[in-house]
């Protein structure tokens, strides 16, 4: 069966986000006041897979050994079909 | 003894590497593309500078799951030297043979300029010529290269005196305007609970000759050839 994961990949709370500072900081230059903003990565991967538990297994897998830094990371998987 | 220096697609401080060893050292010096592998037994592997993969994902994340890492982890594993200059300290933390990892600058901005470092340790393949407290200058250039470590394995680091290099200013104080990255507690070059594999963001190779205004990066390879010899003599 094809699965599709939505992985999204981000920094763990209290972790610096120096892109999102400067990002902010730009969109303050525009005129756009904001109280917080966040980068977050987002992969949409495609593969074949037994059922959904193994999918999200194998996303899982993907996530932890390459995709993120569990120094830094966190991450969220969906997997739809 | 021989030294090889990896090339991944996008090194580019390879060739200053091999150069430093092989001319200004002596020592002979392979440069191995990375497909290669390591097809002999070498003393110590050089990782160095550059743009492996253009920092795709994360800086070094792609180029640490080569197959050649897998042969470099195994020379490590045999208490060989491993050091990783810059790209090559970013791909030593993502492969895990330093823990931790170099990630993006608190300011966000490629940084190229010589800074001052502490020398934090002399017990160590790398540091032994240098005086512990030393303040040399070496230059760095990177915008990934701010150290971050969890509270615990800062506190393992300090205690087992696994801190190579320090940011500091001229005369050694740790001061927030000598961090030039904010890497946690000024930490810029790590070693590995063996102290035989050492990730560090400044380029020693780039220190290493009078006409480039610093030889005060020299030491670090001299250190590691007085290492090799040393190792060489004791097993005959």
């Amino acid at each position: 069966m094809i699965f599709l994961a939505t992985i999204t990949i981000g920094l763990k709370e209290g972790m610096l986000d120096p892109e999102a500072m400067a990002i902010r900081h730009a969109l303050g230059n525009l005129g756009f006041a904001t109280d917080e903003l966040r980068t977050k990565k987002l992969f949409m991967v495609r593969f074949d897979a037994a059922d959904a538990r193994e999918a999200e297994e194998k996303a899982r897998g993907m996530c932890e050994r390459l995709l993120a830094n569990p120094v830094i990371h966190h991450y969220e998987i969906e997997v739809h079909r | 003894m021989r030294f090889a220096v990896i090339q991944f697609g996008g090194s580019n401080c390879d060739r200053d590497a091999w150069y430093v060893l092989s001319e200004i050292c002596g020592v002979d010096c392979d440069l191995v593309w990375y497909k290669d592998g390591l097809s002999r037994p070498y003393d110590a592997v050089i990782l160095p500078g550059g743009f492996s993969y253009g920092d795709y994902l994360r800086a070094g994340a792609i180029a640490a799951r080569t197959p050649v890492m897998k042969d470099i982890i195994a020379h490590a594993q045999k208490g060989r030297l491993v050091l990783g200059i810059c790209n090559g300290a970013q791909i030593l933390a993502e492969s895990g043979l330093v823990p931790g990892v170099f990630t993006i600058n608190a300011y966000p901005k490629f940084i190229c300029r010589s800074v001052h470092l502490r020398v934090e340790t002399t017990d160590s393949p790398f540091t032994s010529l240098y005086r512990k407290g030393d303040v040399i200058r070496i230059p760095i250039a990177h915008k990934e290269g701010r150290y971050v470590a969890s509270e615990d394995l800062l506190c393992e680091l300090n205690d087992r005196g696994r801190i190579a290099f320090r940011f500091c200013d001229s005369s050694g104080n740790l001061t927030p305007e000598s961090n030039p990255n904010g890497a946690m507690e000024h930490i810029t070059g790590v070693l590995n609970a063996t102290g035989n594999v050492l990730a560090m963001m400044p380029h020693p190779e780039r220190a290493s000759e009078e006409i480039l205004s610093s030889e005060d990066g020299k030491k670090v390879f001299l250190s590691m050839i007085t290492h090799i010899e040393h190792a060489k003599g004791v097993t005959g």
